[in-house]
Parts: C-alpha cells; sequence; structure tokens
C-alpha cells in the first residue's frame, strides 16, 4: 500500500472521453466465427451505396473460442443429409430443438469448411488403404471438395491440424471486409432501439479498450454475435487456475445481455454446458473417447457405462437415453451418479487404448499414435499438455482423471441455449417458426427486435454448430442484413439518447471511482464503491452454492432458485456502484454487468421449467423428472425494456423431421 | 498457466510497430510498463492458456508458468510458429523432453481468397454467394412429419 491512491492498470480512464459517432447500413458486433462468416459475405452482397463496420473486442487474428486453435471440425455433412443432422442434434439435446435451424444449417456448413481447405487450413485425409494422412502430407490426396476422405472420429467430426484455424479464417474475413471497415478493441456494452420507430434495432454503444474514446454507431441492421457465457460460476479452480475455464473466458454473456435488454426473446436459457473433460486442465476428451476408443472407468476400475446400474438410469429418460448415442448430458449423468454411489474417480483409461491400438502397429505408427494424442491437446488446450508434463503423465503409461467442469451457457456446441430467430422462408417451415418484420417479410437469423440478428452462440435452440456451422450461420445472416439494409433504404436510425447521455452511461464506472477513490488509503476498498474483480467473485459464489453449480452436483430447488434470484437482484443495484480505473477494470466493469444479467436469465428459466429435462447439466430437485405431458415445449422469455419488466412463456415444438 | 515475460528477453517491440502480445492478447491482459518499456501480464487469474502471446513474441521473452492452484512445478511447454508448422518442446517435470511438429497451414500467409470480386445476384434465395456461384441446389427435407 502506498499513498496517494491510484490506478493501477497501464491506461488510465479520464472522466470526459473523447466521442466517435459513426453511422453505417449494416454492424457486426463480435469478431470470432460467426463474425468472420459475416464478415467474409456482407460485401458480395452490399450495394456500392451501402456500408458496413465490424468491432471486435480483441484482435480478429485470435478472439473468440477458436483463438487457440481446434484439433477437429466437428460439424461436416459430407456423405450424410441434413435430416439426419436434424435427428442427431435433436436426440443429444433432449428433444426439443429448432429443426428449421439446424437443417437449414447442414445444408450451408459443408461450404464454409470447404473455404477454410482453400485458405490453407490442413485437413487429415484417409488413404484408400485406410491409412490417416495430416493436412499436409494428404494435400496429395485432393481437398475434401474435389472427393478426397477426411478422418472421421465420428459421424460428423473430421480431424484438422487446427493450431492457426482462426488466424486462416480472419485473414479471408479481414481481406473480405476490408481493413477500414473494422474496429478492434471496442468493446460494445449496450443497443439502443430507434427513438420513433417502435421495437427497431437503431444504434450500439461502447468504448475503445486502448484509448479514452466512446463509440456511437448508428445502423440500420445489426448482428450480435459476441459468444457465450464463461465464468458465470465459480470454477473448480478459484486462484490464478479460475482463468483456466473450458470455454473461452472472455466470454461475458454480451451477446444476451445486449440483446435482451433491447427486448429480444430467448429461448431455453436454461438449457446448459458442463462439459466432462480432463480434470483441472480441462482437455478435450472426445479424440480420446472417439479416435483412440479409449474407455471411462469408475474408482472400481469398472467401465461403468455398460453396467445394470447405468442402463437402468438411461431407461428413465427413454426414448433420448436408450437411443444409439447417449446424450451429452445424460453420459454426464452416468458419471455424476457413479461419483455420488462412492464409486469415484472416473478415469479415462488411456493405457489400455493405446495398447489396443497399438497392436496392429508398427514402431512409426506407434510414434505417430503418440504424436496424435500430444497434438489434439496442443492444438487446443495447450495448459493441458503442461499439466500431463508436470505430473510426468505419458498416456501409454498413466491414466487420467475426468471430470464436469462448471457450468457454461452456449448455443454453439453441445447446449442450446440463446436468442429465438426466425427460420428461412421456405415452405416446409411452420409459420410459427418465421418471424415478420414491420413490411412483412421473414429474414431468417433475426431476432424479434426488427432488424437485430444473431449467429453462433447467439442462436438458442440449434446446437452442435460448433466454429464451422457457426461460420456458415454468420454468413447467413449477413446475407439477410444487407437484404433488410436494403428492404428498409428510407430508415434513418435515432437514437433515444443524446450524445452526453450515452458518455454518462458508458463511463459512469470511470466517474464513480474518480469521484471516491481518495477517501480511503486502498484503492479496492471503499465504502462508496465495488471493483469488478469483487464483483465477479460475489457473483460466482452465490450461483455454485444456490444456482444449481459444481458444489451441489449441479442441483437446485425452488427455494434456492428464490434466494439466487433475490441475490442477483441486488448485485444489479449494486452494479450502479461499479467503479473502473483504468480501460481494462471498465472492461471488466461491463462485462461483470453482462454477465449478472445473462445468469439471472439463466436462472429464471430454470425457475419456471418445473421438471428436469438436462440431467447431467441440472437438476431441479422439486421437480426430478422429465415432464414431457406439461413442458415438451420451449420455454421463452423477454424483457421490457419500457416497462422494465419480465415475461417468461411457453412456445410450441413443431416435430418437422420424422423419427 | 499464465503467461509471464522474462525481463532480459522482453525489448518492448521497440523496433515493430506494435508491441506484439498487447495487439494479440484475446483477454487483453498483456501490456507494457511505459517506464521500462517491458510487457506483463495485468490480470494472470484470466488468462486462458491460449499461448498467442506466446508465439506471436518476436524475442521468445513470453512463456508460461502452470496455475499455482494445481500444476507441479518444473515442466514446460514451449511452441516455435513458423509459417508452415509448429514445433513444440515439451519438458517434464522428470526430465523427459518430447518434440512434436505440426503443420500449421498449407498456403503461404496472406494469401486466403476472400473472392474480393464475387457478386451475389439474388438477395432474396437462401444461397449464399460461393454456392450461388457455383450452381448449388439447397436441399429440401427427404420427408417431413
Amino acid at each position: 500500500m502506498a499513498l496517494p491512491n491510484k490506478p493501477e492498470g497501464e491506461r488510465k480512464a479520464v472522466r470526459d472521453p473523447e466521442v466517435d459517432e459513426r453511422e453505417v447500413d449494416v454492424l457486426i458486433v463480435g469478431g470470432g466465427m460467426a463474425a468472420c462468416g459475416a464478415a467474409f459475405e456482407v460485401k458480395k452482397w452490399l450495394g456500392d451505396d451501402q456500408s458496413v463496420l465490424l468491432v471486435d473486442k480483441a484482435a480478429m487474428e485470435r478472439s473468440g473460442a477458436v483463438a487457440q486453435g481446434l484439433s477437429a471440425i466437428n460439424t461436416y455433412l459430407g456423405e450424410n443429409t441434413s435430416d439426419d443432422y436434424v435427428r442427431m442434434v435433436r436426440n443429444d439435446l433432449m428433444g426439443i430443438v429448432r429443426e428449421d435451424l439446424i437443417f437449414d444449417l447442414g445444408t450451408h456448413v459443408d461450404d464454409s469448411v470447404h473455404l477454410f481447405e482453400e485458405w490453407g487450413l490442413p485437413v487429415w485425409k484417409k488413404t484408400d488403404e485406410g491409412k490417416n494422412m495430416d493436412g499436409k502430407k494428404g494435400l496429395k490426396l485432393g481437398t475434401l471438395k474435389s472427393g478426397a476422405q477426411p478422418v472421421r472420429t465420428g459421424k460428423w467430426q473430421i480431424m484438422i491440424n487446427g493450431e492457426s484455424y482462426k488466424r486462416i479464417v480472419a485473414e479471408a474475413a479481414k481481406l473480405a471486409i476490408g481493413e477500414d471497415n473494422i474496429l478492434e478493441r471496442v468493446f460494445i456494452v449496450e443497443l439502443l432501439l430507434d427513438k420513433n420507430k417502435e421495437n427497431q434495432i437503431a444504434g450500439a454503444v461502447g468504448f475503445s479498450v486502448r484509448e479514452n474514446k466512446v463509440f456511437i454507431i448508428k445502423a440500420k441492421t445489426m448482428m450480435v454475435a459476441c459468444g457465450g457465457a464463461v465464468n458465470i460460476y465459480q470454477p473448480r479452480s478459484v486462484g490464478e487456475g479460475k482463468g483456466r475455464a473450458w470455454y473461452p473466458v472472455w466470454n461475458a454473456g454480451s451477446t444476451y445481455t445486449l440483446a435482451m435488454k433491447v427486448g429480444a426473446e430467448l429461448s431455453m436459457m436454461e438449457n446448459r454446458f458442463t462439459p466432462a473433460r480432463f480434470k483441472d486442465g480441462y482437455g478435450p476428451v472426445g479424440a480420446w473417447f472417439l479416435l483412440f476408443k479409449a474407455k471411462a472407468l469408475n474408482g472400481l476400475g469398472e467401465v461403468y457405462v455398460t453396467s445394470d446400474a447405468a442402463k437402468n438410469e438411461l431407461e428413465r429418460y427413454a426414448p433420448y437415453g436408450t437411443a444409439a448415442i447417449t446424450p451429452t448430458c445424460l453420459r454426464n449423468h452416468l458419471m455424476l451418479f457413479e461419483m455420488k454411489e462412492g464409486r469415484g474417480p472416473i478415469q479415462m483409461d488411456t493405457v489400455t487404448a493405446l495398447a489396443e491400438l497399438g497392436k496392429s502397429m508398427d514402431k512409426k505408427e506407434l510414434k505417430h499414435l503418440e504424436s496424435e494424442a500430444w497434438e489434439d491437446f496442443l492444438d487446443m488446450t495447450c495448459g493441458q499438455a503442461n499439466l500431463w508434463c508436470a505430473t510426468n503423465t505419458e498416456p501409454e503409461k498413466k491414466n487420467s482423471e475426468i471430470m464436469p467442469t462448471e457450468p457454461y451457457l452456449l448455443g454453439s456446441h453441445s447446449g442450446c441455449c440463446g436468442l429465438w430467430t426466425s427460420g428461412p422462408d421456405y415452405d416446409w417451415v411452420p409459420d410459427s417458426y418465421k418471424i415478420k418484420a414491420d413490411n412483412g417479410k421473414v429474414y431468417n437469423r433475426m431476432t424479434t427486435v426488427y432488424g437485430l440478428f444473431t449467429s453462433g452462440d447467439g442462436v438458442g435452440c440449434s446446437g452442435h454448430k460448433f466454429s464451422s456451422g457457426s461460420h456458415a450461420e454468420g454468413r447467413v445472416a449477413a446475407k439477410q442484413m444487407v437484404r433488410y439494409a436494403k428492404d428498409h433504404a428510407d430508415y434513418k436510425p435515432e437514437l433515444p439518447m443524446s450524445k452526453e447521455e450515452i458518455v454518462d452511461l458508458v463511463y459512469k464506472p470511470v466517474r464513480v471511482f474518480l469521484d471516491n477513490y481518495e477517501y480511503t488509503t486502498d484503492i479496492d476498498i471503499n465504502p462508496a464503491y465495488i471493483k469488478p474483480s469483487g464483483m465477479a467473485l460475489r457473483l460466482m459464489k452465490a450461483t455454485n452454492e444456490y444456482g444449481a453449480g459444481h458444489q451441489t452436483y449441479y442441483e437446485t430447488t425452488s427455494k434456492m432458485l428464490e434466494i439466487v434470484m433475490d441475490q442477483l437482484r441486488v448485485m444489479r443495484e449494486d452494479c450502479e456502484k461499479l467503479a473502473a480505473g483504468d480501460l481494462h477494470e471498465l472492461m471488466r466493469a461491463w462485462e461483470i454487468y453482462h454477465r449478472i444479467w445473462t445468469v439471472e436469465s439463466h436462472l429464471r428459466h430454470i425457475q419456471y421449467r418445473k421438471e428436469t429435462r438436462y440431467p447431467g447439466f441440472y437438476y431441479q430437485a422439486d421437480y426430478p423428472k422429465q415432464d414431457d405431458e406439461n413442458w415438451f415445449c420451449f420455454t421463452n422469455s423477454k424483457y421490457d425494456p419500457k416497462t422494465g419488466e419480465w415475461d417468461t412463456f411457453k412456445r410450441d415444438y413443431v416435430q418437422i423431421i420424422p423419427d | 498457466m499464465p503467461s509471464y515475460v522474462i525481463t532480459e528477453k522482453c525489448d518492448g517491440c521497440k523496433g515493430g510497430d506494435k508491441t506484439a502480445c498487447e495487439y494479440i492478447c484475446p483477454n487483453d491482459l498483456m501490456v507494457l510498463e511505459p517506464n521500462t518499456m517491458k510487457a506483463y501480464n495485468q490480470e494472470p487469474d484470466q488468462c486462458w492458456e491460449c499461448f498467442s502471446c506466446v508465439k506471436i513474441c518476436p524475442s521468445q521473452a513470453i512463456e508460461v508458468r502452470g496455475y499455482s492452484d494445481f500444476v507441479p512445478l518444473g515442466s514446460s511447454v514451449y511452441p516455435m510458429l513458423g509459417t508452415e508448422d509448429i514445433m513444440w518442446t515439451c519438458k517434464f517435470r522428470n526430465g523427459t523432453i518430447k518434440r512434436f511438429k505440426f503443420p500449421v497451414r498449407t498456403t503461404s500467409e496472406g494469401s486466403a481468397n476472400a473472392y474480393a470480386d464475387l457478386k451475389g445476384n439474388d438477395l432474396e434465395s437462401e444461397l449464399l454467394s460461393t454456392e450461388e456461384s457455383e450452381g448449388y441446389q439447397i436441399p429440401k427435407p427427404q420427408a417431413t412429419v
């Protein structure tokens, strides 16, 4: 401690920032896979008199969920049909999904994968003899588009050498949209509706995390695609290790909060994802289960998933539990069942798997197999590789523990929370899945707010898009936005707030800090404010204790939900006193605000849905069973920005693709 | 596994047009201390261990030390990212060293085809630009309920 107090960061925030005002036809908020898809596609359709801008909180080269790289593309249809893709997603998500959105995605996703390969992404190939070639050696076999065979680890997944996956995709996106139409390191914190036109998006406001500057951007239409929500529940590691989330720790729920606050309808926000991963390092298990055929063992050394007890458990959740592929949440459920019955810990039997595979291999092939196992981590979870090194774990000699993580909210992986959006305007899509704008036209992937689109983690009820599907979905949305802007060429957005009011809103945490920081001798402890780091811990403690976090084996009750909802209400009140001394802290202040709104909507949905639809992801102990009679429907919610009231309601599920 | 900067090696990217680690960190963690002109990780407990800063640093001044919560000392994982491949050196706590090399890209940097000249025709169809130019037919469900 040293007096006088001074802000700790390198970029001090000032009371009165500069203001940069812009107006464009099409605005893309986000820089991950979906936004890169939109950036690639948008100018192909944009008229000469139309303009576009993309705003990313980070640098596109390494932003979003694919920043670190990936070792597989999880959605490539190839020889499969979109019909079967719908069936797979529907079963994995316990029956309630938007089949129009999923089918539609399945028809476009391969085009994006073919582009990735053309741009330089190395894709593994299978030789006629059934041998695996890495993406470089496999080049001589041709491209996927020309008919070369990928290395499939499952029906839908293909292996890649994906360390530079995001760099390659971002390069094409930036070239396509043009550097002049990109703002990096600008964080959008609120959207604004039009002053005159009911339920019409008009603009977005945010600030630079590099200089004291507020951005006010008017747009006829925009897409919000800022990923899912992470660090909303206490992670299993609470010191330095809380950054080691499975999903990217910088995903702050901004997609959901930005859209819900202007009144966009949310759907299936009760859904969450608590992936089972290698303990602590959170390395991927997909390749181990699918490519190396490893089995999970309980503490007694038994392959518990084939036990009679496990079969009985799965039968309780028929028809999903008894399907050929067990849904992700039920696989978690079986794991938790073993742990609670005193048969933990759960181990990935890497030793037996590699020994079995090694039986038919020569020395060189074995070496290659070892390299594949390590690449799986090094491409996408480098820290897991280090954990193996630090604990002297060679997978051929020593098994590793697996365990479900803390909960995440997302719509692109094996989860399906998000916004209620329009499906495509095909005759086979039910009217209840089409959202018409003021002109009576249907715009694919538009939310219930006119002109506001989303994609990737933002689109609810349609999981299993992964990286490739998010890219394709961003492209779909981009075309629709250009169409919307053209159809609304006469619309001139007008904001409901003055420039001064917007600056007051965005820079409020800075003003709170500057007004009060000299009062105490410790910059972080002051009765007039709370720092974002403290609020983050308060949020994660509350959700973990009451909101079905790992502390209670993902179980909550009606009473516990009441408690946590009240805590969240008070947290939102205290957010009025968030304080930020520098620009990095200002980003953290707005992120925690976004996280609180997002997780509150998640728990509001759990409170409303009086059943347990996703055992293994969460349990509502007062309603422990699936209740198809009353709850085989979507649960949606809507915030009214005028009254501040929430409405939570059911929407009908319509089956489109036969069983 | 937070990143750390080796004092002696970091030159603050004085010769470059930008501070590389600061430019790339997806979570805005890497910053330059203006007096010493050396970078540091300003919030280690928000580090995702994505290695973006390690891979981009032109002075090889950045490495990572496992999260103190659960990673024993003594190991290291270090990448050398080239234009076509990445080389990893994985050092175990017991001294074992493993090296791996994987391809990262099959084309030269900057050459991704953005289809800059491609213009779509029918804004009312659901076809994406490249699908339209190739005459792709969007499939319909084989059967509906």
